[in-house]
């Protein structure tokens, strides 16, 4: 079994095991065990990654395996990893650690629960390692299917509005992504021999006329998994909902998939549609960057603000590889990975405040840095690194970003970039709100004074989080050495 | 005749010596004993089905009017796994309600006939071997339609079906007399060669498939569908949604590629404005059903819309799509409807909101509706996302790719209802749910194939292989 299989193999057991869980205890120790399998696996990946890298092997996808699946079809299970793809699952694997020991105490069906999450993260994993297009949408798919139970069965407030909202209009995006790549397919060769692989099809090179109207058709269909405006709209009202190790799951992992096929396939594969369309889709990623910053200014429901945020934060991601150079594509991996672990580690923290005060509105909390020292300050230190504290992964992303869409000399470049350097701004404004209003001033009922303490597994799954928004925050080089090695291919193709 | 002259039709000689049996076993068999007439019937109508399996003769017999191969094989095949589900999922009812009745045997007499009907005319060579075996299919079934004598529903039902039914198949003799009329010929090689483009055979083209169009229940031939379904015994209704329409599209299909390969030009876009219309309705009046039988025959006019992006393709890639489609539809709807049957026949609760919390008291038969659903909108891992992802890529491989994002927004759609049955079962809880029932062991089987057809269709990449393989039969 080679080194990626594993990764879908894996969660396949763990859920397999799962099914015969009896109660909570097996579900979550099953669970965990699975989870800390696929941690140890993906820590074990950049070791790999980094040795197969040194003996000099230059391929762009690494790991490769390939095996036939549906032969007149050319659909093939082919599987392979750059440095992009091994950071997405290890940021993977991290959330759903951390998921895992965030609903330790899941009361309703909690084997259900688990094997949603698992199946999720095989999807999410199988994404980012597929490098046939049929296999990557399957993944897809996969991975949003588990979403309704996970938002329906155990979210809160109106969840199935959330759930069925958030499916459909993921699976339209799906749709608009179908097509995409039956195009690809049908024009990745002059001669029939038609194929869905990423790299085979990169070869060849797609009549101009032809990516101008399918580079839109497949930019969309990722691009509404990572919340562009105005495609944003499922992903606040199902964060809402979503019971916290989802929302972690959600807002850490899964919107991470659009703008990694974003990435990978509508831009890699469609280079001359990408020049052409990233005006207009420049536009609408300001205006997502901006419309969400200061749409959580307003929010008074921590969840929301920290939804806004993440549209905020991911159409900064869009913005960043429209850019269309190396610097910012560089800080556009980062910045979803500092994302990933930023929000879901705000998303860990919520739901703990919301577990002790069964409230989320900023109102009425207050003063919470007195009687729960330790989720507050964590919550502080989770705030300064989302509005881009030196230090912390937001600055080092943001930073990369700003400097690499600086590079765009023209006019409208430029007046872009402005706009989108104001966001800097305003998260600091609704960051600091937010913080002041709950964690600061007089404690605003009698009963927050019996707030429980931090359980040791809140504590694990929050030190999972922090521990990597430092490292990549304090030793951002030899991450973003291995990214820029890994867009060398696409430098190649598109600059 | 010779024996392997008999080996051709072995599928339909075996059918006629079981409903033979069937006949004098209820003849010769006590009250007591109907209902191990019924358990007897179910296992040889099993090992029929199991014979079809082994390597039969292809061929052509009675100077070309009967022909078989590989491909028309499977799908004989394919519709006698799909009726022996049905019989199992069916053995309980019968044998609670239909022997009281004194009519468990004649269930299993005109469902036998309607089958060999439909084996005939998917292996038909001429126009009318084509049209005996339409009527040998449809005429049990009205009769069957109309089974709970003393629900009214259900005599109104078989009224309509018998009566939309001889119009279609007025409608469909009517094409063919003018094709005959210009040609001379009746045989489908023959006609295929003489037939010229001209207004009255493009007449002819229009008549037939609106026929047809009747059979599959494409819109605006859909009208009968849903009261029918309502109507009718829930495993009548999986037959007339599953086994019969399944023969109907191939018949459809081998017609069009064959007899009127010539008028590509003038069936292409008929298909093409057909498939729309009938996404759109299928899907749009499902949204709001509350019966789960009407629901379900919405859905099935939406699905057989979507196995028109396969026909509309032309060629081999398009037949292969169209009949594994096919194969992966009858398990999904039999898994779905199976669930229904097994609710219906223990509660008799039909409505979605009567579904509130079935997964919290009855595990299994909720994960068997979710993966019969799942399948039905095409999500992976299961089978109909496959068979979905084929037929859009028949379809795109001509170029309609227009066509291609208006049925992926309609699968779309059809998520969304979907969902709402699964949301009922999953996501909500209700004050007296459907309690915990045992099921007999017919029905346990009888989902259990279905849901590991579901399941092994589409992961298991040679079965569509083999479909694939063998497709270019479809020419004849």
């Amino acid at each position: 079994m080679d080194i990626l299989s594993l990764f879908i193999v894996a969660p396949i057991i763990t859920v397999a095991a799962l099914l015969f869980a009896k109660n909570l205890k097996q579900s979550r120790v099953i669970s965990l065990i699975g989870s800390l399998v696929q941690f140890a696996m993906a820590i074990n990946l950049i070791f790999a990654y980094l040795a197969e890298r040194a003996t000099g092997n230059t391929a762009i996808m690494v790991f490769t395996k390939s095996a036939v699946w549906f032969k007149s079809l050319n659909i093939r299970y082919d599987v392979g990893a750059d440095g992009i793809t091994v950071f997405m699952i290890v940021l993977a694997s991290i959330v759903v650690l951390a998921g895992v020991f965030i609903s330790w105490k899941i009361k309703d069906l909690p084997k259900e629960f688990f094997i949603s999450l698992i199946v999720l993260a095989t999807g999410v994993y199988g994404f980012f390692i597929s490098l046939d297009l049929f296999l990557l949408f399957l993944f897809f798919e996969v991975a949003v299917i588990p979403m309704y139970l996970l938002i329906g069965i155990w979210g809160s407030g109106p969840k199935e509005k959330s759930a069925m909202k958030l499916t459909i209009m993921l699976m339209g995006a799906s749709a608009l992504l179908l097509v995409g790549i039956l195009g690809l397919y049908f024009y990745s060769s002059p001669d029939g021999a038609y194929t869905f692989n990423i790299l085979e099809i990169a070869k060849v090179n797609i009549p101009a006329q032809v990516q101008h109207y399918l580079f839109p058709v497949v930019f969309i269909g990722f691009a509404v998994i990572g919340a562009l405006f105005p495609f944003h709209t499922w992903s606040p009202s199902g964060h809402a909902s979503a019971p916290t190790a989802v929302s972690m799951l959600h807002a850490g992992v899964l919107m991470k998939l659009g703008g990694y096929g974003v990435f990978r396939v509508a831009m890699y594969l469609l280079p001359i549609g990408a020049m052409e369309w990233s005006w207009f889709f420049i536009i609408l990623s300001v205006i997502g960057v901006v419309y969400g910053a200061l749409a959580a200014i307003k929010q008074t429901d921590l969840k929301y603000i920290n939804a806004y945020s993440s549209v905020s934060h991911l159409g900064l991601v869009l913005f960043a590889l429209l850019m269309l150079n190396k610097t910012s594509w560089n800080g556009a991996i980062l910045q979803s990975l500092s994302h990933g672990f930023m929000t879901a580690l705000f998303f860990a923290l919520i739901g703990m405040i919301y577990e002790r005060s069964h409230t989320r509105d900023v109102r009425e909390l207050g003063g919470l840095l007195k009687v729960i020292p330790f989720i507050s300050v964590i919550y502080v230190i989770a705030g300064l690194a989302s509005l881009g504290l030196p230090g912390f992964s937001g600055f080092v992303a943001e930073m990369t970003i700003f400097v690499g869409a600086f590079q765009n000399v023209d006019m409208f470049h430029r007046v872009a970039t402005i706009l989108g350097v104001t966001v800097i701004v305003i998260t600091a404004v609704y960051i600091l709100r937010a913080v002041g209003m709950m964690l600061m001033g007089p404690v605003k009922k009698e009963e927050y004074y019996n707030f429980p303490k931090a359980t040791w597994y809140e504590k694990t799954g929050i030190f999972l989080l922090l521990i990597p928004i430092i490292i990549i925050g304090t030793t951002p080089l030899w991450i973003s050495d291995i990214i820029m090695d890994s867009i060398k291919p696409f430098i190649e193709r598109m600059l | 005749m010779n024996l392997e002259m008999f080996l051709k039709m072995q599928n339909e000689l075996l059918l006629v010596v079981l409903l033979l049996a069937v006949l004098v076993g209820e003849i010769i068999t006590s009250q007591k004993g109907k209902s191990k007439l019924i358990n007897f019937t179910i296992i040889a109508f099993a090992i029929v089905t199991l014979i079809g399996f082994f390597h039969q003769p292809d061929g052509a017999l009675f100077g070309g009017m009967f022909h078989t191969n590989s491909l028309i094989q499977l799908l004989k095949n394919g519709l006698n796994v799909g009726v022996l589900i049905i019989l199992m999922q069916s053995a309980g009812w019968l044998k609670e309600t239909l022997v009281k009745q004194n009519k468990s045997a004649e269930f299993f007499l005109l469902m036998f006939s309607s089958l060999i009907g439909l084996n005939f005319m998917i292996s038909a060579g001429d126009f009318l071997m084509f049209y005996v075996a339409l009527e040998l299919s449809t005429l049990p079934v009205a009769a069957l339609v109309a089974y709970n004598a003393y629900k009214r529903q259900s005599a109104e039902a078989g009224i309509k079906l018998i009566l939309s039914a001889t119009l279609a198949s007025g409608l469909a003799l009517f094409g063919i007399s003018f094709l005959y009329g210009t040609t001379g010929a009746i045989y489908f090689d023959d006609m295929a060669n003489l037939l010229q483009m001209s207004n009255l055979t493009i007449l002819g083209l229009v008549f037939f498939f609106a026929g047809l169009s009747f059979k599959v229940s494409l819109v605006p031939f859909h009208f009968w569908t849903a009261d029918v379904y309502e109507g009718a015994p829930i495993n009548v209704t999986s037959y007339l949604s599953v086994i019969s329409k399944g023969a109907a599209v191939f018949i459809l299909t081998f017609i069009l590629f064959n007899v009127f390969k010539a008028f590509s030009d003038i069936w292409k876009p008929m298909l093409y404005t057909v498939a729309i219309a009938t996404m759109f309705v299928g899907n749009l009046f499902a949204l709001r059903q509350q019966n789960l039988k009407r629901f379900l025959a919405f859905s099935s006019v939406a699905q057989a819309g979507f196995m028109l992006l396969g026909i509309i393709n032309g060629g081999v890639l398009g037949a292969a799509s169209v009949v594994y489609f096919v194969l992966v539809y009858m398990f999904s709807n039999l898994g779905a409807f199976g669930v229904v049957q097994a609710i219906s026949h223990k509660t008799g609760k039909e409505n979605m909101d009567d579904y509130n919390g079935l997964y919290r008291t009855n595990p299994m038969l909720s994960m068997v509706m979710m993966l019969g659903l799942f399948s039905l909108a095409g999500i992976p891992p299961v089978a109909g996302f496959f068979g979905k992802f084929f037929l859009f890529t028949a379809a795109a491989g001509k170029g309609y790719y227009i066509l291609v994002f208006i049925a992926v927004v309609n699968a779309t759609i059809s998520l969304y209802y979907y969902l709402k049955v699964i949301r009922a079962m999953f996501l909500r809880q209700s004050e007296n749910p459907i309690p915990y029932f045992k099921n007999d062991i017919f029905m346990k089987l009888g989902l259990a194939t279905a849901a590991a057809g579901i399941l092994i269709l589409g992961l298991y990449s040679p079965l569509y292989e083999y479909v694939q393989s063998i497709s270019n039969l479809i020419f004849n």
